[in-house]
């Protein structure tokens, strides 16, 4: 087999600089050993579908163009068929075929998502409309952000706590549904530092366009620390600050009926918030993690999440309480 | 009928008039047309659906219509396309042609024709309904369409996850357009195989009758097991069940099993038809018989087997595991093989041909020529590894719409042009037909094209933003304007509908030198078909071949009188109580139920009971 | 006479038959997902009653003798109409909906000793694909039960006779479906388990 070439046509023609940084969900830059192996695959596939695309357009551009009607052409023999023919269009496409589905089936088993036993395991769970991630061998639970380690095998173990969602982050490899009752397997090891981005892949109501999700790959020393500070307690808010204010705030209110900030409250129906205020973004991944889009979604998620069970309270909170809670989220590190 | 009636009776009766016997209508002719008429405006109520779609999606972050309206926005078109308007376009043509093409009077039971045709009009109906009636169902909204996508995954359609009645009306609707296209497979399957005229073997039927044949095995076949699926759902609904409920042991995914056992014969079903009017349109304006009749025949007697391998390749991101997948993805890349055999003898029918470009041919053309592009990307997600990028992406959107609008639409459209001078007795503008061509042609590549790069750059499907950082907001914008250039174009076929309604140029029986026996009759036919039913010797009987004269068309005048029943109003009224029944647990009142069997019993009755002779 | 009727016809079968063969197919289909499904969620049910808690065999055993023999005397039904004898033709048919009726009347006691026991259709998967399986099953019964006796009183009305065998056939063809559905159910749901 040639090596396989680059899809560079369509880099070029939709000018992608990089294939990369300017499309952060694209399937075409794949940067870890699952995407890899799935990208060799349709570079493959895609060539052998240009050429039959090429070679069959043209045989019908000729024939439209060369028998086209002109006045004094004699009657077309009526031919029936042709046996011989009918053999080689039907054994050559299935040859083609061949070349197509043993290297499918090569890399089905190779990505069928088991990974060695010393790969970090991470747990996936889908939520309308967000995604939870657990770390059961460091006793980490976290929400929105996924960090792994630069070169090292991650099992993710996939599944869903209402209904169907599909775990996808392009750059990282294929998606797989999280179906709640069953738990689907990914395994990749990622192969260069960076922020990649996702977002669910299988309809599951009102928001599914704002379920989205983004994957860290730190390197070595990067991901111990984070490990480290998702572990940590959070530190006590300084006495007399906003944050502390907010921590009071957080403590008489709804909050804490969904969520979980270590020490304080122990809701599990919306995300842990232990350490929200390390996060890139807040929401599904929706928006960035700032003291403006936290305010607003205190305020109101419903309006800027249709669906979400996360409700205005009542009575309403005050503008003073939802700055004092938004310092106290962001002192949560 | 005696011979002493010959002189006291015209030998030709006299068309029905008002507008009430349309009501009470059997003739299949009749019944095409209303089928054509309903399938078209509900094509378009799917266009104005998607086009609001497309409007949303223009700009990241759009403000067109709300999550809500869009997610029902993606479900009715989907539904609707496939529901209620391909399936009844192409049944239009299963009823004005087919008899004409087997030399036969009518269907083999005209009155369940007629049942089947209004069945389909109030399942449409109903759904539709939905789009309005929100307040009846203290919505706080009008509109309460159905929202959970066309295919309606489990267990996101559970009453927990979908509270109002939205599913239901989704549930109860399909349930309802199922019975119609049951019960009009029974009907065409006996009439093709035992109506034809003498001599026509089943070697000599036309391809369209061919693929129709084939297409309604698949239809008695697949519809009984979305049937249990849906019902299954109903249950689950209504009376508290837990088919796809977890907790309970169940597992969503069988639904997903039921559905695209159901889902992937359906595709096919909707393909298979305008396959069979390429196979007829091409031969006509190339001058030259179909290239390999025997094997293109057989080639879709095997997709409609090799349909039924395949469905799970609409789950190759469920996690089935690596057999089965590598299973399905087998069976996919198999039934390519028939596929890409159809496309080579299309294009050895028109090589060495002597090509008239008419509308109907340039369709036809168009269709091959986007089918391939439509099979190919199919190829791609025949593998599963390369599905997992795929699937619930754009790139599975542009997939659909190659085959289906590129394909099938096409397909409908150069039926429509081919026949539309047989159906109503005036030719179409051949001019603004391939302004209608040229601007769809362009407007499909246009909104679809794009689609696959949309996909691959990670935009999923059903979702009614975006983030603009994705960088597909100017491929969007590109396939927005796409849209409406296809919205352009079907303008353009209506103003030559109203144009040449009245004005048009007459048709004679024979405006393009066709082959098969429609053509030896005038256009419109008489009531009865055919004067004298023709003995059929060839493939192509109205064709010289090397062994045949052309036929002789069937006399002017009968020479007898021949009987044409009168109609009758008991299949629309049986067909009413379906709708009826469906309102009570739409609405949880028992008593409508009741009424519903009665409406629906009492008019099996007097059905049954009717002196009705064909 | 309707044309469907008429003799000449490409296949030589009478049209009627053949839509009801096409029909039968479907239905296979249709009993066949059910089935199925039954078999898919065997065992799977989190909580009890389970089928050898609940099944009475012998019960079901003479239920199903009794669909059988409503076989048998549909056979003679169709033989009697056929040579034209309409007075057995009227027993015979009125047998065939009794023992249909009986089966029917034991379903019902089956379906209501069963939720007094505990197994309802919300109750586990078993509940669930049992009775929506075997009362899919029932409601078949019942539609032929209500064809059965409509030809009946037909006959009586003496609106029944040779000419019309083709109708009383195709009710012969439903009714015998009908009973093969039910011993592949038996089979499946009480017999294996």
């Amino acid at each position: 087999m040639p090596r396989p070439r680059r899809l560079w046509p369509l880099c070029a023609v939709f000018f992608l600089a990089g294939c990369g940084g300017r499309f952060p969900q694209s399937t075409l830059a794949p940067h870890s050993d699952f995407g890899r192996a799935i990208d060799r695959l349709f570079t493959d596939i895609f060539w052998w579908a240009a050429l039959v695309f090429a070679v069959v357009e043209t045989l019908l551009l000729v024939a439209i163009v060369r028998f086209r009607h002109r006045p004094g052409r004699a009657a077309p023999r009526p031919t029936h068929g042709h046996t011989l023919l009918e053999i080689a269009w039907t054994i050559a496409p299935a040859v083609i075929l061949v070349f197509v589905a043993v290297p499918t089936v090569r890399t089905i088993f190779v990505t069928a998502g088991t990974a060695p036993p010393d790969a970090l395991k991470v747990e996936v769970v889908g939520h309308q409309w967000w995604w939870e991630y657990r770390y059961p061998e460091l006793g980490i639970v976290t929400a929105d952000e996924m960090h792994v380690p630069l070169g090292r095998p991650v099992q993710v173990a996939i599944t869903s706590a209402d209904v169907i969602h599909s775990f996808w982050a392009p750059m990282l490899g294929g998606k797989r549904d999280a179906i709640p009752g069953h738990v689907n397997r990914i395994a990749f090891r990622a192969d260069s530092a960076g922020e990649y981005w996702g977002q669910c892949a299988e309809f599951c109501g009102a928001s599914h366009a704002n379920m989205r999700l983004r994957v860290f790959v730190d390197s070595g020393p990067a991901f111990e620390t984070w490990v480290r500070d998702q572990r940590a307690a959070p530190a006590p808010p300084a006495p007399g600050s906003a944050a502390e204010q907010g921590r009071t705030v957080f403590a008489r209110s709804a909050c804490i009926g969904c969520h979980t900030v270590q020490g304080v409250s122990a809701g599990v129906i919306g995300p842990n918030l232990t350490h929200v205020g390390s996060r890139r973004t807040i929401a599904g991944g929706m928006f960035p993690n700032d003291s403006a889009h936290l305010a607003q979604w205190i305020a109101d998620a419903p309006a800027l999440k249709p669906g979400s069970i996360m409700t205005r309270m009542k009575p309403p909170l005050t503008d003073a309480d939802i700055a004092a809670l938004v310092a106290y989220l962001q002192s949560l590190q | 009928m005696t011979h002493a009636a010959v002189h006291a009776q015209p030998a030709a009766p006299p068309a029905p008039r008002g507008w009430t016997s349309w009501l009470t209508t059997t003739d299949h002719k009749r019944i095409g047309l209303l089928y054509f008429w309903t399938a078209f405006a509900f094509f378009l109520v799917g266009g104005v659906e998607a086009l609001l779609i497309r409007l949303q999606l223009a700009q990241p972050n759009g403000h067109v219509v709300s999550a809500e309206t869009y997610n029902q926005l993606f479900t009715m078109h989907g539904t609707t396309m496939v529901f209620l308007a391909l399936m009844p376009l192409s049944a239009s043509f299963f009823n004005y042609i087919v008899p004409l093409q087997i030399g036969a009077r009518d269907v083999a039971f005209p009155r369940l024709n007629a049942f089947s045709y209004w069945v389909f009009l109030l399942g449409g109906l109903f759904l539709n309904a939905s789009w309005l009636v929100g307040p009846l169902f203290h919505a706080g909204r009008w509109n309460v369409a159905p929202d959970a996508g066309w295919f309606g995954y489990a267990n996101l359609t559970e009453r927990q996850f979908s509270p109002g009645p939205n599913i239901d009306f989704w549930v109860l609707g399909l349930q309802i357009l199922g019975i119609s296209s049951l019960a009009a497979g029974f009907n065409f399957i006996v009439t093709i195989l035992n109506l034809r005229a003498p001599g026509l073997k089943m070697m000599r039927l036309p391809t369209f009758s061919w693929m129709t044949l084939v297409t309604q095995f698949l239809i008695i076949t697949a519809f009984p097991v979305i049937t249990v699926g849906l019902v299954f759902l109903m249950f689950d609904r209504f009376f508290g069940t837990h088919f796809y409920l977890p907790q309970a042991g169940g597992t969503p995914i069988l639904w997903q099993h039921l559905f695209w056992l159901f889902g992937h014969p359906e595709v096919y079903i909707l393909i298979l038809p305008a396959m069979g009017i390429v196979s007829e349109v091409l031969p006509t304006f190339a001058r030259k018989p179909l290239f390999g009749y025997v094997v293109v025949v057989y080639s879709g007697i095997l997709i409609g087997f090799m349909g039924w391998g395949v469905w799970s390749h609409h789950m190759f991101s469920v996690g089935l595991g690596p057999v089965a997948d590598s299973v399905f993805g087998a069976t996919t890349m198999l039934i390519a093989v028939p596929t890409g055999v159809k496309i080579f003898n299309w294009i050895a029918t028109l090589w060495g041909g002597d090509i008239r470009p008419t509308a109907a041919l340039h369709f036809a053309v168009g269709f091959i020529a986007m089918f391939i592009i439509g099979g190919l990307s199919g190829v791609s997600h025949a593998s599963p590894p390369a599905d997992l990028q795929q699937t619930d992406t754009y790139y599975v959107v542009a997939h659909i719409h190659y085959v289906l609008f590129g394909g099938t639409i096409q397909g409908l459209f150069a039926g429509i042009y081919y026949w539309w001078p047989k159906m109503t007795g005036r030719l179409l503008d051949e001019r603004l037909g391939k302004w209608h061509f040229w601007l769809q042609f362009v407007g499909l590549n246009l909104a679809f094209f794009p689609m696959h790069f949309i996909g691959l750059l990670g935009m999923p499907r059903r979702i009614y933003t975006y983030a603009p950082e994705l960088g597909v907001s100017t491929l969007n914008l590109v396939s927005t304007v796409g849209a409406f250039l296809i919205a352009a174009a079907l303008l353009v076929f209506l103003v030559n509908v109203a144009r040449t309604r009245r004005s048009g140029a007459r048709a004679p029986n024979d405006p393009w030198g066709g082959a098969t026996l429609e053509w030896s009759i005038p256009s419109p036919p008489p009531v009865y078909n055919f004067s004298v039913i023709p003995t059929v010797e060839s493939r192509m009987p109205r064709w010289r071949t090397e062994h045949h004269a052309p036929m002789a068309d069937p006399p002017a005048v009968p020479p007898a009188p021949i009987h044409v029943p009168a109609g009758s109003r008991w299949p629309l009224v049986a067909a009413l109580g379906l709708p009826i029944l469906a309102l009570a647990p739409l609405t949880h009142t028992l008593w409508l139920a009741f009424a519903g069997a009665a409406v629906l019993l009492f008019g099996i009755y007097r059905w049954a009971f009717e002196p009705f002779e064909v | 006479m309707t044309h469907a009727s008429v003799t000449h016809t490409s296949m030589g079968l009478d049209s009627r038959k053949m839509a009801f063969w096409a029909f039968i197919g479907s239905e296979c289909l249709l009993f066949g997902s059910l089935i199925s499904t039954y078999l898919v969620y065997k065992g799977k049910s989190v909580v009890g009653p389970y089928p050898h808690d609940i099944l009475n065999i012998p019960f079901t055993s003479v239920s199903t003798f009794d669909l059988l023999m409503s076989s048998l005397m549909m056979v003679l039904a169709l033989a009697a109409v056929q040579r034209g004898d309409m007075r057995w033709a009227k027993v015979w048919l009125f047998m065939t909906a009794l023992l249909g009726m009986f089966f029917l009347g034991g379903q019902v006691y089956e379906f209501t000793s069963f939720v007094h026991e505990g197994l309802t259709l919300q109750r586990n998967l078993f509940g669930a694909t049992f009775f929506v399986l075997t009362g899919t099953h029932g409601a078949h019964v019942t539609v032929g039960v209500l064809w059965l006796l409509t030809l009946w009183v037909r006959a009586l009305q003496g609106k029944l006779g040779p000419a019309n065998a083709m109708t009383v056939e195709i009710t012969g063809l439903y009714w015998h479906f009908v009973d093969v559905v039910w011993i592949v159910i038996f089979t499946v749901v009480y017999l294996i388990q």
